[in-house]
């Protein structure tokens, strides 16, 4: 759907040239949502405005639905950028607009017959349960409703791709989950590919499929979410589980302390009992989490193992062996 | 005040609200679509031409830094050439225009810079042409401000407008300096004054309450103009 490739952004700034973004190459699928992580000044806006081109970079090419975008004339690139739906953290509604006319607009633009347009208003106010407020003004709203409102507008002229630009970066969290479930349930109902750029690390794992990380205008990794956040050692690893905060001191009685990453099938076995049953050790539980990304679980545990020596280390080993402790998954990642 | 200065000083109200409306209408024409380029062509703009836009710059500030009075005389060529005669409404007409377009021109580039840079990116993501831009997103979103600029340049056309009137241009200017100040006729001068300043404060009266009828950017803004 989007295929980056060698993209970079050199901007002149007062004599200077200051680089935005540096070899970005990356793949969408059809109907994956796709999230770029990344610090503010990262580059992730300039990144997601070059994949319509509201910015062109510098260097590379830029892929969209098998069309190459920077060859394209003025004329093309207008017809190409509306198949391209795009939605922002400041929501950008015209203001001298009522809703109904905010959600016409992208309509007016592919030339669409009034009766046309007020039918399809119509049924994408009614897609994000905001027909009641057909002809209200976007000061009118809650942030929450202006962002549907956004997505409405966007999804007007039935995209195949949908550019998110930090879309919930001004919601509070109960508003996030809310507008985060309904980007999830259109990119289900309708095939619609996302890709979104933001700094929450929970907008990705809420609902995205495939992250890439974005540094210092550089991605430093991309894969799926589930795996990524599977393997410790992996970028997104590390800032989904910054280290425990629990330090040396929490051992206290003189056991073995022990991490463990927990996912996919790891994640519903009886780990601890099994420890308790095979080795007659007993296992303390210091700090942990364990949550759903996707279809699957991602966690970890800290404990403190107590025991007879011997005890310990051959529950260790096994641990080693399935695979689990920090430590042995780290060479695998 | 006779009944036959009463009249002068009806007649005078004519003229200038003549001189006024006829010259308002012609500036907002011009100084329209020339805010409109200052802003398209400015660095960064949706058209960008910078040698263009300094040369527009430029003229702007020229026409904005000479004195009316300079103006007025200067341009008498253009005006005989236009109008035929440089003595008269009519004729006090085109230093109006003339003066008041640069003005007209920087009111509405400042009114349209105040417009977000966010909804200008978000219409160019839907695929708009740079001409719905400007007609279906700049201008709307710039009309409150657009409605309070005009008002200030019709303002001060009602004063260019007194000016005018003192060197032949007929009004309450002229009527005024004849005999309010020429023949010290205190009264004569105070209905002109008393005139001028009902006109003002219409003008701004109006001025405000269309913009705020026109402004949805605030919850509460719709208010009703009564």
């Amino acid at each position: 759907m989007i295929e980056l490739r060698g993209v970079g952004k050199v901007y002149a700034q007062g004599g200077r040239e200051v680089v935005a973004l540096q070899d970005v190459s990356l793949r969408v699928e059809p109907g994956e949502v796709f999230g770029v992580l990344g610090q503010s000044g990262a580059g992730k806006s300039t990144l997601i405005r070059c994949v319509n081109l509201l910015e062109r970079p510098t260097s590379g090419r830029v892929r969209v639905n098998g069309k190459e975008l920077l060859s394209m004339r003025p004329e093309e690139l207008r017809l190409a950028r509306q198949g391209i739906g795009m939605i922002f953290q400041h929501f950008n509604l015209f203001s001298s607009q009522t809703v109904a006319g905010n959600v016409a607009y992208p309509l007016e633009v592919a030339g669409l017959s009034k009766a046309e347009i007020r039918e399809r208003v119509a049924e994408l106010l009614a897609l994000v349960g905001l027909s009641d407020k057909a002809d209200a003004h976007p000061s009118q709203l809650s942030g929450g409703q202006k962002q549907r409102v956004g997505i409405a507008r966007a999804l007007a002229p039935r995209p195949r791709l949908l550019l998110s630009d930090e879309a919930t970066s001004s919601l509070d969290p109960e508003t996030t989950r809310a507008v985060l479930s309904l980007l999830r349930d259109i990119n289900q109902r309708l095939g619609l590919t996302i890709l979104l750029i933001t700094h929450q690390m929970e907008v990705v794992k809420a609902i995205c499929d495939s992250v890439a990380v974005l540094e210092q205008g550089r991605l430093v990794e991309q894969g799926k979410v589930v795996d990524l956040l599977a393997r410790p050692g992996t970028r997104l690893h590390e800032l989904c589980y910054p280290p425990f905060v629990t330090g040396e001191s929490a051992v206290l009685r003189g056991g073995q302390r022990v991490e463990l990453s927990l996912s996919g099938e790891h994640s519903t076995r009886p780990i601890l009992s099994t420890l308790a049953r095979r080795f007659d050790v007993d296992a303390h539980l210091l700090e942990g989490s364990l949550e759903r990304v996707g279809e699957t679980r991602v966690g970890r545990l800290l404990f403190e193992l107590t025991g007879a020596p011997d005890a310990v280390s051959q529950a260790l080993a096994f641990l080693r062996q399935e695979g689990l402790t920090r430590e042995e998954a780290a060479h695998v990642g | 005040m006779s009944g036959e200065l009463a009249h002068s000083l009806w007649v005078a109200t004519l003229e200038t609200l003549y001189m006024t409306s006829v010259a308002g209408v012609l500036v907002v024409l011009a100084g329209l679509p020339l805010g409109v380029l200052l802003v398209l062509t400015d660095r960064g703009g949706l058209w960008e031409r910078p040698a263009l836009n300094r040369v527009l710059g430029t003229l702007v500030n020229v026409g904005r830094s000479v004195p009316f009075i300079i103006l007025m005389v200067a341009i008498v060529p253009l005006t005989r050439l236009l109008v035929g005669t440089t003595i008269g409404t009519t004729a006090a007409i085109v230093p109006l225009v003339v003066a008041a377009i640069p003005f007209m021109g920087r009111v509405v580039e400042q009114a349209l810079r105040e417009v977000d840079g966010g909804l200008v990116e978000a219409a160019i993501a839907m695929g708009s042409t740079h001409r719905r831009v400007i007609t279906r997103v700049l201008l709307p979103e710039a009309l409150p401000s657009l409605i309070r600029g005009t008002a200030l340049v019709v303002i001060s056309l009602l004063s260019y407008s007194a000016m005018a009137g003192a060197v032949g241009g007929g009004g309450l200017g002229d009527l005024a300096v004849k005999y309010g100040y020429m023949r010290f006729r205190t009264d004569v001068m105070l209905g002109c004054l008393v005139v001028l300043l009902a006109l003002v404060q219409w003008v701004q009266w109006l001025g405000d309450g269309l913009a705020s009828r026109f402004d949805h950017s605030r919850a509460q803004s719709a208010r009703p103009l009564d």
